[in-house]
């Protein structure tokens, strides 16, 4: 089990590595900072000094080894736009993020989970239908158009809501449901095929004969033999999530990691995308051990190796 | 597994209907109806869009500005869709769109599967540090949430036609390269691959000719499969505003475009929505039927 989980964490880290490498790659390619930050009249000594002052004549792998060598003190550089140094400006934005991918990563497994074994246990009937309907639906609608109609319904026609920003909770309920839409209907597909598979087993029949509840016998001995699959694919939703709140955080104004991108990408602000992105990669890369590493917890048929 | 056609079940009908009906119906079941109807109207838009376009989707007319689809007004058929900020025809840009939408799909998925089904064949046949390279590779890769991927590389090549296929191309050559490798794995140990190479067929004829026909079926499933999430992303990327550029006209952009008319002009995002969702829809329905018929083992992924 060590020696997996060790094992895992080195390709974990390797990962981490090689994102560094292409998001400085990328980050370089995406042309020259000076042009933008010194004003249209500048002279090409002044432009000179910057890029000596920014490092930016050194040689690339000078440069991505200076990158590193701070990067992993925790000092990204400063962001050139909003004048603080890139990790802090990050880390601020962090809790705001986090809060909406929680929320919409809750939603989307209770609606996701219930909807699915329901359906699941009762196959064929118009529920089960309904609830196909719209996995086939959720699974087709772009995150960023259903925000849309929703801040058009919800808060302009309505009021209900408002259309954007972070504040109260009424503020995080449009864009917590719209990013929940997506995966929402990915887990309830699972989690019925993943039931469906194990309700026709003899250890289902056998708890039945026993006497058990119908609730017991699905959501115990039924659930439990389903949670792989269906635990994986939380693992990966909660981890696209983070990536996923770049689109619903442009829509709603939400001032997390995503519209922080967003935003640093315009302003070719080198520093801050580095920093955000390297945030959320290594919090994908750490999630996803953790859902690798939580399968012996469901299932002790698994043996590490 | 080699036996790829299954025989669908046999359609329930009454015995009275005769043997030619439920031969018809049998073969009905066998096409993908519903997808063909959901994707017709996008192709066509897509391949005669100028043709059939009433209006120069980049035309614009202030006098007629943000006016709501004919139809609800008693217009008729002027504008089927309503028209824009700028009063350009809603349903000429729609079908605009539907061109960057499949261009850069098909052509992104296209190339991208020409990568990954190289890169998966070469790593399973020959394996050893080439292998672990490459999958390390995949590995990295996909360690990135995809939509940052495409954000950082839209950042780094500039936005234009071109630099969206090439996104797509490199956000989805990885879920290629494993199942192709997979297969190939599986493939070359059976006995006629050994039974090549006792005979002295080389590396690059026994892949071609005896590998690659065997993987190639799941490679389309992953395809087809990827089709309906190469859209959306396109669509993502324009409405982020690091798609097509003007004037070629992207639903996304569309979308984005009408932010600023949400309290009054429900038209401008709905349209362009409904084409997203409709093709969408229609690729996803046709990926899951093409890998019932061809690979019913990959059912749930």
């Amino acid at each position: 089990m060590l020696r997996y989980a060790l094992k895992r964490l080195g390709v974990g880290l390797l990962c981490l590595v090689g994102v560094s490498i292409i998001i400085f790659v990328a980050m370089r390619l995406a042309g020259d900072p000076t042009l933008l930050l010194l004003p249209d009249d500048a002279t090409d000594q002044d432009r000179i000094e910057l890029r000596q002052e920014l490092g930016l004549d050194k040689p690339l792998p000078v440069q991505y080894a200076i990158f590193v060598t701070d990067a992993v003190q925790g000092d990204f550089g400063m962001s050139t736009r909003w004048k603080m140094p890139a990790m802090e400006l990050v880390l601020a934005r962090l809790p705001a993020t986090l809060q909406l991918a929680g929320l919409a990563f809750s939603i989307a497994v209770a609606i996701g989970l219930l909807s699915g074994v329901t359906s699941a246990t009762t196959r064929g009937s118009v529920f089960d239908q309904g609830v196909r309907l719209c996995v086939t639906l959720g699974l087709a609608v772009p995150v960023f158009w259903v925000g849309l109609i929703f801040i058009m319904v919800f808060a302009v026609d309505l009021g209900w809501f408002p259309t954007s920003g972070r504040g109260s909770f009424a503020h995080l309920i449009l864009p917590a449901v719209t990013m929940a839409l997506n995966p929402a209907a990915a887990m309830s597909r699972l989690s019925r095929s993943a039931m469906l598979g194990v309700l026709g087993a003899d250890y289902i029949k056998m708890a039945r004969v026993k006497g058990n509840s119908e609730a017991r016998v699905v959501w115990k001995h039924g659930l439990r033999n389903a949670a792989i699959p269906v635990a994986t694919l939380a693992g990966i939703q909660l981890a696209n999530m983070i990536g996923n709140t770049v689109v619903v955080e442009t829509i709603f104004a939400w001032p997390g990691i995503g519209k922080l991108i967003i935003d640093a990408i315009f302003a070719r602000d080198f520093a801050v995308v580095q920093a955000a992105i390297c945030v959320v990669a290594a919090a994908y890369i750490i999630l996803n051990l953790a859902v690798d590493l939580t399968y012996g917890l469901l299932d002790p048929q698994i043996r590490y190796d | 597994m080699t036996e790829h056609h299954v025989d669908m079940p046999a359609e329930n009908l009454s015995a009275e209907a005769g043997p030619r009906r439920a031969a018809f119906f049998r073969t009905l079941g066998d096409w993908p109806i519903l997808p063909i109807i959901l994707l017709l109207p996008i192709i066509l838009f897509g391949v005669f869009g100028p043709l059939i376009s009433p209006y120069d989707p980049s035309a614009v007319n202030p006098a007629v500005a943000l006016r709501p689809p004919s139809w609800l007004t008693g217009d008729g058929l002027a504008h089927l869709f309503g028209t824009d900020y700028l009063g350009r025809d809603v349903f000429s840009r729609v079908i605009a769109g539907a061109r960057a939408s499949l261009l850069v799909s098909f052509f992104g998925v296209g190339i991208a599967g020409i990568v990954g089904i190289t890169v998966g064949l070469i790593s399973g046949y020959f394996g050893g540090w080439l292998d672990t390279v490459l999958m390390r590779l995949v590995d990295i890769q996909m360690s990135m949430p995809a939509i940052l991927l495409a954000l950082l590389i839209s950042a780094a090549l500039g936005s234009g036609l071109v630099t969206v296929i090439a996104v797509i191309a490199i956000v989805f050559w990885t879920n290629y390269a494993r199942v192709v490798r997979a297969e190939t794995l599986s493939v070359k140990s059976r006995d006629y691959v050994a039974m090549a190479r006792v005979l002295g067929c080389p590396d690059v004829r026994l892949i071609r000719r005896h590998i690659l026909p065997n993987v190639i079926d799941s490679a389309l499933v992953v395809a087809s499969l990827q089709l309906g999430a190469a859209v959306m992303l396109e669509a993502s990327l324009s409405f982020l505003g690091l798609g097509v550029q003007p004037p070629a006209v992207a639903w996304g952009k569309m979308i984005a475009e009408s932010k600023l008319y949400l309290a009054t002009a429900w038209w401008l995002p709905f349209f362009p929505g409904v084409a997203l969702v409709v093709t969408v829809l229609g690729t996803n329905m046709f990926g899951d039927w093409l890998r019932d018929k061809l690979d019913p083992r990959l059912r749930n992924t």
